[in-house]
Order: C-alpha cells, then sequence, then structure tokens
C-alpha cells in the first residue's frame, strides 16, 4: 500500500515536472538561438509569461467554427500531457509504468496529431487546410519510421515498454552498436519533423508559402491557443525525453531504488534536458529550411536509416544466438 | 601432366610478352601464328599424357577436349587476322601501333581462356575467364569509334557485374566445402570438391550455384543478360567476335558445367537441370526471333551465337548420357562453324565496305567463292545434313523426344524458327542487285576451309577415338 | 559478445548506410567522397579481420583498399570530372525515393536469404557474407539506376567493396589477396577507359529494353 502510494507520488511529480519545465525548455531553445544569432534574445521564462497572457486574453471564435474547433485544444493537450507522462524521465518504474509502451506513446501522438489537423481544417481557411495536409505528409512519413526506431529498440531489449527498455540498456555490457547509432540519427530526424523545428518547419516564421503547424493553428487565440502552444512544448519535452531515455538512460533513478534516488535522478533528467534544448538551438541556426518537397526525402532518409537499424539489429540477435 | 599445362599457357603468355617489343605488324602477325600453332601442338600433346590433378591444375577427359578445341581455332583464327588486320591497315581502320597490340593481346586471351580450362581451383578458373574478359573488352574497343566505345562499356560494366557475381558464388562455394575439407585451399580445389560432393553444406551450394549460374550465364549470353555480345560482337574486329561466339562462350559454359558437376553430385541440392532447360529454352527462342529483325551482318550472327548457346545449355540441362554428348558434341560444332562464318562474314565486310545487311547484295555475283563459303557455313549452322551440328541438334531433338515428348516442341520450334531467319537473311546477301563497292578480298579463307571441312566430316563420320573422348566427357558430367 | 564481433559488425554495418548514402546522393563529387569513405571503412575492416584473425597478408588487402580506393582512385576521378567537364548532376533513371526503397528490399533479401541459408556456419562469416551481399546487390542497383559513366563506376567499386568484405569474411579463404589485386588492376582499368575515351556523358543504363536501339539496327 505505501508503495503504492509512493509510486503514485512519483507519478505525479513527473506529471507536473514536464509540464512545469516545457515552456522553459522552449525559451532555452530560443535564448541558444538567439545568442547564436548575436541577438540578446529574450529572457528564458517569456514563454511562460507569453502563456498566463494568453489565458488571459479573449478567446476569439471564427463564426462558423464547430465544436471541435473550440474542443480540440482541450483534447490536444490532455493527450499530448499523458503521452509525456508516460515516458520515462528521472525514474523508471513509476505508477504509470505498466502503460509506458511505445506502441502507446505513437498512438496518443497520433490522436493528438490527427485532432489538431481536424482543427486546422475546421474553419474553412485555406492556410488550415494547406497546414493540415502538409502536416498529415509529414506525419505519414515520420510515423513509420519512428515505429520503426521503437521497434528496433525493442527487438533489442526484448519489449516494447519504455522503462524496460532503458533499464536494459543501463544494465547491458557497453557494445558499440551500429543499429542503435541509425535509430538514434533516425529519431532524431523524427523528432525534428514533429516538432516542427527546422528544416521541416520553421517555428518562428508566419510566411504562408512555407509554415505547417503554425498554418493550421493561425486561427487560435487566447486560452486556445495557450493550450495548443503548451501542447507543443511538452511535445518538445516528451522528444527530448524519449531521446535521453532510450539513448542516454544513464542516472535515471532504478525502479526499485525508491524515492531517494529520485533527486539525483532529476538533477540528471534537467542537465540532460538543458543541453538536448541547447543542441536544438544550435541545429536550428546551423541550417537552412527546405523546400516542402523535399521533406519527402528528408524523411525518408529517417526511415532508411530507421529500415536499416532494424535489419542490423536483427542480424545482431540471429547471428549471436 | 604439368610440363604441357605449362607450355599450353606459357606460350601464349610468353610470347605476348615478346610480341608487345617486337615492331612491325607483319613481324608481329607472323608471331601471332607460330605461338598459336606451337600452342596448339602442346594441346594436342595433351592427348599424350596421363590424366591427373594438381591443386592448381587438373587435366581430364572434360577440359581437355576443350583445350585442343580452343588451340586450334585459336590458331586458325590468328592465321584469319593476320591477313584480316592487314587489309584494316591497308584501310587505315587501325593503326600499326595498334596492331601490335592487337597480336599481343590476342595471345594473352588465348593465355588466359586456356589458364580458366586447365584450373583445378575454381579461383584460379575465375582469374583466368576475368582476365580473358577483360582483354576481349579492350579488343571489342579498338576502333574507337564511338559506338565501338559504347559497345566495350557496355561489356565491360555487363561481363564486370557477372564476373563479380561469379566470384560471390565462388566465395560460397568455399564456404561449402569448408566443413568438409576444412580452411584453405582443398575447398576451392576443384577435384577434391568433387569428390566431397555429398559432404558439402547443401544450402550453401545451392545458393552458390545461383549466383554461379547467374555469373557466368552473363558470359555464356543467356537471355536475359545477354545485352552485352551483340553490340560486342558487332562492334570489335571480326577475329574477335569469331573468337568471342567460338571460344569465349564456350570456356564460360565449361566453368558452369564444372560445378554443375558438383552440385548433382550431392543428393540432396537443387536440381540444375530445370533451371538450365528454362534459361537455355528462353534464349534459344528468344534469339530465334530476334532473328528476324537484324540490319547488321555480324549481330545477326551473335544473335545466332545466343541461340546455340540456349540450346547447349538446354541440353546440359536434359542431362543423361547422350544429351551431355550431344551438347558436347554441339559445343565444338557450334564453335568450329560460327568462327568460320565470322571469317567468311569478316571477308565479305571487308569486300563491301559495310556491315549493313541492306549495303550487301548479289554476292554470288561479285564474290562466288565467298559466297559459298557462306552459304556452306549458314547452311551448317541452320542444322542441314550432312554437318556436324545436325548431326549434334538431332542427338539432341531426339534424346528430348525420347525422355520428355512434350518439352521437345520448344527447342523444335526455336530452330525453325532461327532456321527460318537465316536462310531469309542469307538469301538477300546472295542474291539481288550487287550493291557497290566490292572490293577484291586479300584475306586468307583457308580458316575458313578447315573449320567447315571439319564440320563436314565430323557429320558425316566420327572418328571412334573422338566419340570415346565425347562419351567419357558426357559420363563425367553425369 | 565480444569485441572482436563488434568492430566487425560496426565497419559493415557503416558499410552498408555508406551504400544507402551512395543512392541517396545525387551530386557527383559527395557521391565519390562517399566511395571514398566506404573504401577506407573496407580496409579498417580488412585489417580488423586480418588482425584478430592473424591473417597478416590481408594487410595488403586493407592497404591497397586504402590506398587505392580510399584516395587514389577519388582523387584522379575528381580532377577528371573538373577537367573533362562531366555533369555535376547525377542523372536517374529511377527516383531516389523508389532506388531507396528497392534497396532496402534487397538488404532485407540477402539478410534473410545468407542468415537462412548459413544457419551453420560461424557468426562471423554469417554476418559478413549478409551484409556483403547486400552491399553487393546495392553496388548493382546503383550501377542499374545511374546513366552517368562515372557513378557507373562507383557503384562497380562498390559492388567490389561487397566481395571483398565477404571473401576476408570467409575464414581461411586462400587468394583472397590476388582477387583484390586483380580486381584492382580492373578498376584500375575502368578509371583509365574513362579518361582515355573521355566518356564524358551518359550511356544508356544496362536496361535490356534500352539497348535494341542504340545502333544499326533501329532503321
Amino acid at each position: 500500500m505505501r508503495d503504492t502510494v509512493i509510486l503514485l507520488f512519483g507519478q505525479t511529480i513527473q506529471m507536473f515536472l514536464v509540464l512545469l519545465i516545457a515552456p522553459g525548455i522552449a525559451g532555452i531553445t530560443r535564448r541558444v538561438k538567439a545568442r547564436f544569432m548575436r541577438r540578446q534574445g529574450a529572457p528564458i521564462i517569456q514563454p511562460y509569461r507569453d502563456l498566463i497572457k494568453l489565458v488571459r486574453k479573449e478567446s476569439v471564435v471564427a463564426q462558423n467554427a464547430s465544436w471541435l474547433f473550440r474542443s480540440a485544444p482541450y483534447a490536444i493537450l490532455a493527450f499530448t500531457w499523458v503521452a509525456a507522462a508516460l515516458v520515462p524521465t528521472f525514474a523508471s518504474g513509476l505508477m504509470f509504468n505498466w502503460a509506458a509502451d511505445a506502441l502507446a506513446l505513437v498512438a496518443l501522438l497520433g490522436a493528438a496529431r490527427a485532432l489538431l489537423a481536424l482543427a486546422g481544417m475546421d474553419v474553412g481557411t485555406s492556410f488550415g487546410g494547406i497546414g493540415s495536409s502538409r502536416e498529415m505528409m509529414i506525419a505519414t512519413l515520420a510515423e513509420p519510421a519512428m515505429l520503426l526506431v521503437l521497434l528496433t529498440m525493442a527487438l533489442t531489449a526484448g519489449t516494447t515498454r519504455l522503462p524496460e527498455v532503458a533499464e536494459f540498456l543501463i544494465s547491458a555490457p557497453i557494445t558499440v552498436r551500429v543499429s542503435l547509432a541509425l535509430a538514434l540519427v533516425a529519431l532524431i530526424i523524427v523528432a525534428l519533423a514533429e516538432n516542427a523545428r527546422i528544416p521541416v518547419d520553421n517555428p518562428a516564421t508566419h510566411l504562408e508559402l512555407t509554415m505547417v503547424h503554425e498554418a493550421m493553428v493561425l486561427e487560435y487565440s487566447g486560452r486556445h491557443l495557450a493550450m495548443i502552444e503548451m501542447a507543443a512544448q511538452l511535445k518538445l519535452v516528451l522528444y527530448i525525453s524519449l531521446i535521453v531515455c532510450l539513448f542516454l538512460p544513464f542516472g535515471m533513478a532504478p525502479a526499485n531504488a525508491g524515492p531517494a534516488a529520485w533527486p539525483v535522478g532529476m538533477a540528471v533528467y534537467l542537465v540532460k534536458l538543458v543541453l538536448g534544448a541547447a543542441l536544438l538551438g544550435a541545429w536550428e541556426v546551423s541550417i537552412a529550411k527546405m523546400r516542402v518537397f523535399r521533406v519527402g526525402e528528408f524523411l525518408g532518409g529517417a526511415f532508411v536509416f530507421a529500415f536499416l537499424a532494424i535489419l542490423l539489429a536483427f542480424v545482431t540477435r540471429e547471428v549471436l544466438n | 601432366m604439368m610440363t604441357s599445362v605449362a607450355l599450353v599457357i606459357g606460350i601464349p603468355f610468353v610470347s605476348a610478352a615478346v610480341l608487345v617489343l617486337v615492331p612491325g605488324y607483319r613481324i608481329s602477325a607472323a608471331g601471332n601464328v607460330l605461338a598459336m600453332f606451337a600452342t596448339f601442338l602442346a594441346g594436342v600433346s595433351l592427348l599424350f599424357v596421363d590424366a591427373g590433378a594438381s591443386s592448381y591444375f587438373i587435366i581430364d577427359d572434360m577440359n581437355i577436349l576443350f583445350i585442343i578445341l580452343n588451340t586450334l581455332v585459336g590458331f586458325t583464327t590468328s592465321v584469319f587476322s593476320a591477313s584480316y588486320i592487314s587489309h584494316e591497315i591497308e584501310t587505315g581502320k587501325l593503326t600499326p601501333q595498334f596492331v601490335r597490340f592487337y597480336h599481343a593481346m590476342f595471345l594473352g586471351m588465348m593465355g588466359a581462356m586456356n589458364v580458366a580450362l586447365t584450373a583445378n581451383n575454381i579461383g584460379l578458373m575465375w582469374v583466368g575467364l576475368e582476365l580473358s574478359t577483360l582483354i576481349t573488352v579492350v579488343m571489342v574497343g579498338i576502333y574507337r569509334t564511338p559506338s565501338a566505345i559504347e559497345a566495350s562499356w557496355k561489356y565491360f560494366i555487363l561481363a564486370s557485374v557477372g564476373i563479380s557475381l561469379a566470384f560471390f558464388g565462388t566465395i560460397l562455394i568455399y564456404l561449402a566445402g569448408q566443413k568438409a575439407l576444412g580452411e584453405g585451399a582443398p575447398a576451392m580445389t576443384w577435384n577434391l570438391l568433387q569428390a566431397a560432393a555429398p559432404q558439402l553444406d547443401v544450402s550453401l551450394l545451392n545458393l552458390a550455384f545461383v549466383f554461379l549460374l547467374i555469373g557466368y550465364g552473363t558470359k555464356v549470353g543467356l537471355a536475359p543478360l545477354h545485352a552485352w555480345l551483340p553490340d560486342a560482337h558487332s562492334e570489335g574486329p571480326t577475329p574477335i567476335s569469331a573468337v568471342l561466339s567460338g571460344l569465349l562462350l564456350n570456356v564460360a559454359l565449361y566453368a558452369l558445367l564444372r560445378f554443375k558437376m558438383i552440385v548433382s553430385a550431392h543428393p540432396d541440392a537443387i536440381q540444375p537441370g530445370p533451371i538450365m532447360i528454362v534459361m537455355g529454352l528462353i534464349s534459344l527462342i528468344f534469339a530465334a526471333f530476334m532473328l528476324y529483325q537484324r540490319r547488321d551482318i555480324k549481330r545477326l550472327f551473335a544473335y545466332s551465337s545466343i541461340e546455340h548457346m540456349g540450346l547447349i545449355t538446354f541440353a546440359f540441362g536434359m542431362g543423361g548420357p547422350l544429351a551431355n554428348f550431344a551438347g558436347l558434341l554441339h559445343m565444338a560444332m557450334h564453335s568450329l562453324t560460327k568462327s568460320a562464318i565470322f571469317f567468311a562474314v569478316g571477308h565479305v565486310a571487308q569486300a563491301k565496305g559495310t556491315q549493313r545487311i541492306a549495303g550487301i547484295r548479289g554476292l554470288s555475283v561479285t564474290h562466288p567463292s565467298l559466297a559459298i563459303g557462306l552459304a556452306v557455313g549458314v547452311f551448317a549452322i541452320s542444322g542441314l545434313p550432312p554437318f556436324g551440328v545436325f548431326m549434334s541438334e538431332f542427338l539432341i531433338i531426339t534424346t528430348t523426344f525420347a525422355r520428355a515428348p512434350w518439352l521437345v516442341i520448344f527447342p523444335a520450334f526455336g530452330l525453325l524458327v532461327a532456321f527460318g531467319a537465316l536462310l531469309w537473311r542469307l538469301q538477300e546477301l546472295l542474291f539481288g542487285e550487287p550493291t557497290e563497292p566490292s572490293h577484291k578480298v586479300s584475306a586468307s579463307s583457308v580458316p575458313l576451309i578447315i573449320h567447315l571441312g571439319l564440320v563436314l566430316i565430323a557429320g558425316i563420320y566420327l572418328p571412334p577415338t573422338l566419340v570415346g573422348w565425347f562419351e567419357r566427357a558426357a559420363e563425367l558430367l553425369k | 559478445m565480444n569485441h572482436a564481433y563488434d568492430v566487425s559488425h560496426l565497419l559493415a554495418g557503416l558499410m552498408i548506410v555508406a551504400s544507402f548514402a551512395l543512392l541517396y546522393q545525387d551530386r557527383i563529387f559527395a557521391v565519390l567522397n562517399i566511395f571514398a569513405a566506404q573504401a577506407i571503412l573496407l580496409s579498417m575492416a580488412v585489417g580488423w579481420e586480418a588482425w584478430t584473425q592473424q591473417r597478416p597478408h590481408l594487410f595488403i588487402t586493407a592497404a591497397l583498399a586504402l590506398g587505392l580506393k580510399g584516395i587514389i582512385i577519388p582523387v584522379a576521378l575528381h580532377k577528371m570530372i573538373v577537367r573533362l567537364g562531366v555533369h555535376r548532376d547525377i542523372d536517374q533513371v529511377v527516383g531516389v525515393g523508389k532506388t531507396l526503397l528497392i534497396g532496402l528490399a534487397l538488404t532485407s533479401l540477402s539478410l534473410m536469404l545468407v542468415l537462412k541459408v548459413t544457419a551453420t556456419a560461424e557468426s562471423f562469416t554469417r554476418e559478413g557474407l549478409a551484409l556483403a551481399l547486400a552491399i553487393i546487390l546495392l553496388g548493382f542497383l546503383m550501377m542499374i539506376t545511374r546513366r552517368n559513366a562515372i557513378t557507373q563506376i562507383v557503384g562497380f567499386m562498390s559492388l567490389e567493396n561487397g566481395l571483398i568484405l565477404a571473401a576476408t569474411g570467409a575464414r581461411g579463404m586462400p587468394l583472397v589477396v590476388e582477387v583484390s589485386v586483380a580486381f584492382s588492376v580492373l578498376i584500375a582499368l575502368f578509371v583509365f577507359a574513362v579518361f582515355v575515351f573521355r566518356i564524358r556523358e551518359r550511356f544508356d543504363s544496362v536496361d535490356i529494353e534500352a539497348l535494341e536501339d542504340v545502333r544499326g539496327d533501329t532503321k
């Protein structure tokens, strides 16, 4: 009984932790980008202020918007939040561990994406339509790659449950595995695409021809926009956590260590997140956005990498057993 | 045994090295003829030594025939090319420097083919085939016209791919033999592999055979891997076309047969027969139809070579003493006849200054003796009696009929189609209003007469000793 | 799990990645660089094999791969492209996406095939052979889908990298060094041919459909 309470407590910490740090992580990325461009940049807490401001403002909704348009932000935020709570962050073996399945994660994110695309089309403006269609194109290319990456991990670790994968990787002897490196590259490409980052999309642009994510949410304002922004920031945290959990799980508190190991795990986790956000900023400054037509090739590359990763993982398994 | 083998391989290579240094194309042409004659004598001397095998070379009933055939056709072709090439110099198509290399490369190619034929080590066999291919690639492009370069490039690419796949197959054979014969050279030695065939790893052996079939099959010219063959034949000098059709295809098929022997000695391995039957029939029928559309005389006979290699592959696919006998006989007959035809075609092309069939009309009026030579050659290759090709084709058809009557439709159909095409083209060449220009032919017609004479004799009377060899080789093939 | 296996797996795996990169690239200099990288990986793989299996003569093959294919040929081709004014963009018969998908299918096929067929062999051989076959088929694919003479050479050389990998993976196989030398001669001839004959523009692919209308037979 006591254990359950502790685990529930830990899970609650994680849920609010990700929610709390998500805008900060986005702030760090923006700040790093600004600094690389020799600009002062907004302070790291700027995204918090933005969110608070948006929540206070009135939400303007188009006249012909349906219930879907109004309810979508809540659902999107909910789906994303749950997904972010599932990924092991500072400790494994928390309350929702049984549900922290890689496939569940993909399904939750897929649902959120589908809702967003529907909402984008709901009002009937041309931008929303373009954004939604591009978003779905990216999704159809990114999701298979994502699934393959997760399957590679599953093939290596023998399970699709993320905490167990992480534990396996911590405990397994250190070996050089091309398949994992390839999966990492593929996952990073997918993460860039899914989070609407450069070179697939530019989060800072409102240029008609190039925007994808921003085009979909153009009609939102006030608290609706705040929720969508929040969801996007959560998604970024989620992906960084996922990459860190799968490829750099070291420092995570093991399942049986109890709450005493949590503070250390949390500190390590935060350091990894901040590093990830800073790297993302540096990456975005150093590369140009692609034309939308080239996105297919870029994500196709991710698919090829992921496929090769799973093939090589298969070879290793086959040959060594 | 080793002395003869050393001579068969050594004479061409050493003389090639010498000929590169000799200035003057007349001397080098004479040297080429002389060296090839010596090689032929060395080949014949193999008849008088005991069969045997060392770790690198082997002489048995199977390859002795091929070696003698190879050196004989090599010798006659060298006689032909001596006169042919000097004509090319006179017309300015080739420069004397190129001819120096031409004769040296010819000898090098013959030496490499002899290496492939005498090799007991499957790696060495591969090296011999690769080397001979490379040299023919250079020779196909020797005229340096855009189309010649393109033909040799295409040949280069396809042959290299074939050769790479064959090498992969060779590696697989080695791995298949590794368990039974241990690491190192024994697992690459053909006679040991053959003896230990039932202990080889069966799945590796199967995979290896598929690769070897595709790899060496490319060089045999089996459809759909034949694409290089018509180009290479039509763009190179005619003596090279004669050697390509008459010898190189045979050597590649010989290599394939060696591997077939290993595979069929394993009780559980795939049956090479049906695969070879199918590939052979596809090539035969495909090439027979392609004959109708040819407008270039050398391409016409190149397709005819594809057709005959298909028929031979079909015969070996059928297997059994009689079909194998017929296949071997057909290889020999085709080799002699086809090179004779190319000799005649070379004369024709020089007489008319073109290879286009439309530009060659009325040969019977302008060059009666040449017309007769060509006609006899085409009759022989179409399988008309009393030539040797008729006999081997007859044997193939009858043995097929005895064992799988319904199957006989395909080769018979293909042969008839090809027969019609060849005769149709022949009458176009021989009759009609003679076309200009019309030069006198200076090249020697002795090789042509020797070849066709041999084919005629073989068709009428095959000496029992020869039959004995063919039978023993067919027996080895099972 | 041991380091000998890990390193050879790593190198062979990276060679496959390089093969895919070759298929993906459409700029000729990038293709040369990737090929050089693949050759260097090959020489490392062969060198590693020579070291772990105590077959010092394999170092010759490794050195050959490094010197000739890793450095000399890419540099020579680079100069040749500049001098002959070859098109820098590569003409593709089949689109990149399709090519990559076919490549993946070929890779899966060769892995499944070899792993199934060699079930009884030792792990080194199996893995080396499986990945080598994939590299061979990918090289083949590159030769078919590219029309430029230089990329066809690169495709062939990459195919040959796979062959050398397979040959060194087969334990104790004699003649590997000799064969690698023979292949080097062949490749040198290829390069020589391009240079001497100034093969500049496209050649028709090995696609048989295209061959009939080349010359002589059409009119």
